[in-house]
């Protein structure tokens, strides 16, 4: 058998919030064999290239992947994913509870397919970590969780609350029932260094079970190999932490094919 | 920033796009990622016509500093281009 091995991946239609039908980005393994299942939740700008990649990547190292386009209620099939999000920016972005619906469609569509162990992850960056913490303590069935620098998990000014986002999601971290790793560059706006250390100090006051990582000399988003911000050096360690942990908590029954 | 703050300008003109020529009538402001250049955040323009429905825009992402300069040059253009206009053509020498 090949050292490398091939994957899956196309774009598929799920069931979101409400029932909507949307469009999603998937890729798995292409052997034979039962695979655990992570969500990917994307950034504000939209559901880019680089999602997709990160999705692959995941497939790569022995996940069935989904991302799911958050903002395909806005457009019509076929529109460039960026204009749908420029357009939802306008109106003032998604509502958390559409996007929560959005998520548990995305893992309902996983744990449907033949090849899946029924174990379920999620993973989100920017604005996807701050949904994947929010996922974590109001979602069941995630079975771990790992926010990329999610903003605004920690709200300092109560302005950025309306009815679209109506709390903050440290004041939910009591519900949290899954695993949490967080990944964060300590030269990041948002979250900034004590917004981190404030949430870990909640996590920590209520006993949860959480792991977080910073890394010096990065910033918001060092994972993008599109970016200026990307860190090869942190952003490789950060993948080593984040396959790690999904290693541990969904028990992987595809061990990582690369190491890197 | 990751969020969804967003400033509107209301607009007379017209913006060349994907399907040619369009009347614009707003223009949503904002700095925040961009989805397509390699900065980590940028000042973006999306120019829209609301007016009919504000699916179609012309779009740019520049860095905070060019963002500033093209305010300037912006501001300069408008004020050397009004003098010049509103200046009373010269009579054309006869021939």
């Amino acid at each position: 058998m090949s050292f490398y091995q091939g994957l899956h991946a196309d774009v598929v239609p799920f069931r979101g919030h409400n029932g909507d039908q949307g469009e999603a980005y998937y890729a798995g393994p292409a052997r034979a064999g039962k695979f655990p299942g992570i969500v990917v939740i994307h950034h504000i700008p939209g559901w880019c290239e680089w999602t997709t990649e990160v999705v692959r990547k995941l497939a790569h190292h022995g996940y069935a992947a989904i991302s799911p386009h958050l903002y395909f209620r806005e457009g019509n099939p076929g529109e460039a994913p960026d204009d749908l999000g420029a357009r939802i920016r306008a109106a003032g972005g998604v509502a958390d509870a559409q996007v929560m619906g959005d998520v548990a469609g995305a893992m309902a569509y996983l744990r449907a397919q033949p090849n899946a162990t029924g174990k379920i992850g999620v993973i989100g960056f920017c604005s996807g970590g701050r949904h994947t913490y929010l996922a974590a303590c109001t979602l069941s069935g995630i079975d771990a969780a790992v926010d990329c620098w999610g903003g605004n998990v920690v709200v300092d000014d109560p302005k950025l609350l309306n009815a679209k986002r109506p709390v903050a999601p440290i004041d939910l971290t009591e519900k949290m029932t899954c695993p949490l790793l967080g990944i964060f560059g300590n030269d990041d706006a948002n979250p900034t260094a004590d917004q981190v250390n404030r949430t870990e100090a909640v996590l920590k006051k209520l006993g949860k079970n959480y792991e977080f990582h910073r890394y010096d000399g990065a910033g918001h988003a060092f994972f993008n190999t599109l970016r200026d911000a990307y860190r090869p050096e942190q952003a490789i360690d950060g993948w080593r932490k984040v396959f790690d942990f999904f290693n541990r908590q969904l028990a992987a029954s595809a061990s990582s094919i690369a190491a890197e | 920033m990751c969020s969804y703050i967003v400033e509107k300008a209301a607009l007379v003109g017209s913006a060349k796009g994907r399907k040619g020529w369009m009347k614009i009538d707003t223009a949503n402001v904002y700095f925040d990622h961009p989805y397509h250049s390699t900065l980590d955040h940028v000042l973006a323009i999306d120019f829209t016509n609301e007016g009919e429905g504000g699916r179609d825009r012309v779009a740019v992402e520049l860095s905070a500093d060019s963002a500033r300069a093209l305010v300037d040059r912006i501001l300069a253009a408008l004020a050397s281009g009004e003098v010049a206009h509103a200046t009373p053509a010269m009579p054309v020498a006869a021939e």
